[in-house]
C-alpha cells in the first residue's frame, strides 16, 4: 500500500512545482504574451492535481469495454480535469485576443509601461 | 517606488495564499480517493446508461449540467476573442487580398507541404469523427474530437493559402456551428424536460453496451459538443490568421 500511494505523492509534488513555477512566471513577467504562457503553466497544475487525487493505486481506467478486475481510478475528477483543459485553452485566447488589443492601442506589451491612461 | 510597494502587496497577498495552500496540502488523500461518487459510478453507469466510458458518462450525462456551463463559457471566450479582433475586419470574403500580402506570397506554392497537407487532412478529419462517435464507448468524445476536427483547416492555412482556407471553413459555416452546437446541446436537454420532467434526461434508445450508436443522449450531446468546439475554434483560428496577416502584411502600425 506505501509503494502504491507513491505515485501520488510524486504527481503532487509535480503539480506544487508546475504551481510556483507559473506563479513565480505570472508575478515577475515584463511581457504580456508571456504572462499567458505562465498562467497556462500555472493552470496546468490543476490537471496533474486533478488526476493525483482521483489515482487509486494500481488502478485501472474507468472504461468498461472489457471485464475489468480489482480497482479502478476516480472518473469524476477526469471529467473535471477535461473541463478544465477547456477553459484553460478558451481562457488563453481570450487574453491573447486582448493582448492583440493592448499592443494595438499601447504600442507595448510591457505590463509596467501600460499604467498611464490615455483616452 | 510603486514596484516596492506592489511587490510588499503582493508578499502579503501570498503568504495568505502559501497558509491555505498547505492547509489544504495537508488534507490532500494519499493512495486512492475516498470520495464515494466515483466508485458508485463505476459500478453502475454501464448498467443505466449503456456507456462504457464513464468519464463521458460523467461528462456528458451526470455532470452534463456542467457541461453546459462549460460549453457557455467556451462560446462567450470565442464570443469575446473574435469580437476583440473584429475591431476594423471588414469580412473574410477578403481573403483574396490576404493572399497579395507579402509574407503570403512567399511562403504559399510549397510541394512538400501541400502534399503533407492532403495526406494528412482526411486522416485528422477521419480520427475527429471516431473520436466524437465513440466517446461513449471508449476514451474520446466530442471535445476531443471538436478540437482534431478544428485542426484539419489549420493544416489547410498551414499547407496553402487564406483563400482555400475561407473555401475550406466559411465565416459564416463556423459561426452557424458555434450557434448551432450550443443551441441543440441546450435542445438536448429541453427534450428531456418535455418527455421525463428532468432536464438532459435521456430520451433516445440506450443501444446495446459498447455498440458505436449506444448511450442515448450522451452520442447526441458528445456531436453537439463536437459541433460547438470545433467551429469555436475555427472562428478563432481564422479572426487570429486575419488579424495577423493584416498586421504583419499591411504594416498597420
Amino acid at each position: 500500500m506505501s509503494l502504491g500511494a507513491l505515485p501520488s505523492l510524486w504527481a503532487y509534488a509535480v503539480a506544487f512545482w508546475l504551481f510556483v513555477c507559473g506563479l513565480y512566471g505570472v508575478v515577475t513577467s515584463r511581457n504580456l504574451v508571456h504572462l499567458v504562457g505562465c498562467l497556462a503553466v500555472l493552470q496546468s497544475s490543476t490537471y496533474v492535481l486533478l488526476a493525483a487525487v482521483g489515482h487509486v493505486p494500481h488502478g485501472a481506467a474507468p472504461v468498461f469495454l472489457e471485464r475489468v478486475q480489482g480497482a479502478v481510478v476516480d472518473p469524476v475528477v477526469q471529467a473535471m480535469m477535461l473541463t478544465d483543459v477547456v477553459v484553460e485553452a478558451t481562457v488563453s485566447a481570450l487574453l491573447l485576443a486582448l493582448d492583440i488589443q493592448v499592443d494595438a492601442h499601447a504600442h507595448t506589451l510591457r505590463p509596467d509601461r501600460l499604467s498611464r491612461l490615455r483616452g | 517606488m510603486r514596484a516596492r510597494t506592489r511587490l510588499l502587496v503582493f508578499g502579503a497577498g501570498a503568504s495568505v495564499l502559501a497558509l491555505a495552500l498547505l492547509a489544504a496540502a495537508a488534507r490532500l488523500p494519499r493512495g486512492g480517493y475516498p470520495g464515494p461518487y466515483g466508485t458508485a459510478l463505476n459500478r453502475v453507469a454501464v448498467q443505466e446508461r449503456h456507456a462504457t466510458d464513464v468519464v463521458a458518462a460523467v461528462t456528458y450525462d451526470y455532470r452534463g449540467f456542467d457541461t453546459l456551463g462549460e460549453e457557455t463559457i467556451l462560446f462567450a471566450s470565442v464570443a469575446g476573442a473574435v469580437l476583440l479582433l473584429r475591431r476594423t475586419r471588414s469580412q473574410w470574403q477578403g481573403a483574396h487580398d490576404l493572399d497579395s500580402m507579402p509574407d503570403r506570397a512567399a511562403s504559399a506554392p510549397n510541394e512538400a507541404l501541400r502534399l503533407a497537407a492532403v495526406a494528412l487532412v482526411p486522416v485528422t478529419i477521419t480520427f475527429g469523427l471516431y473520436l466524437t462517435a465513440h466517446g461513449q464507448v471508449s476514451p474520446g468524445g466530442g471535445f476531443q474530437g471538436g478540437v482534431i476536427l478544428a485542426s484539419a483547416p489549420l493544416l489547410v492555412y498551414v499547407a496553402t493559402r487564406a483563400r482555400d482556407l475561407a473555401r475550406m471553413a466559411p465565416w459564416s459555416a463556423a459561426e452557424l456551428g458555434e450557434a448551432a452546437g450550443l443551441a441543440s446541446f441546450v435542445g438536448v436537454g429541453v427534450a428531456g424536460l418535455a418527455a421525463t420532467g428532468s432536464y438532459l434526461a435521456n430520451v433516445l434508445p440506450l443501444g446495446s453496451p459498447g455498440d458505436v450508436l449506444s448511450a442515448g443522449t450522451i452520442l447526441a450531446l458528445s456531436g453537439a459538443v463536437a459541433l460547438a468546439v470545433g467551429s469555436g475554434l475555427v472562428l478563432m483560428l481564422v479572426a487570429f490568421v486575419e488579424e495577423t496577416i493584416r498586421r504583419d502584411g499591411g504594416g498597420g502600425r
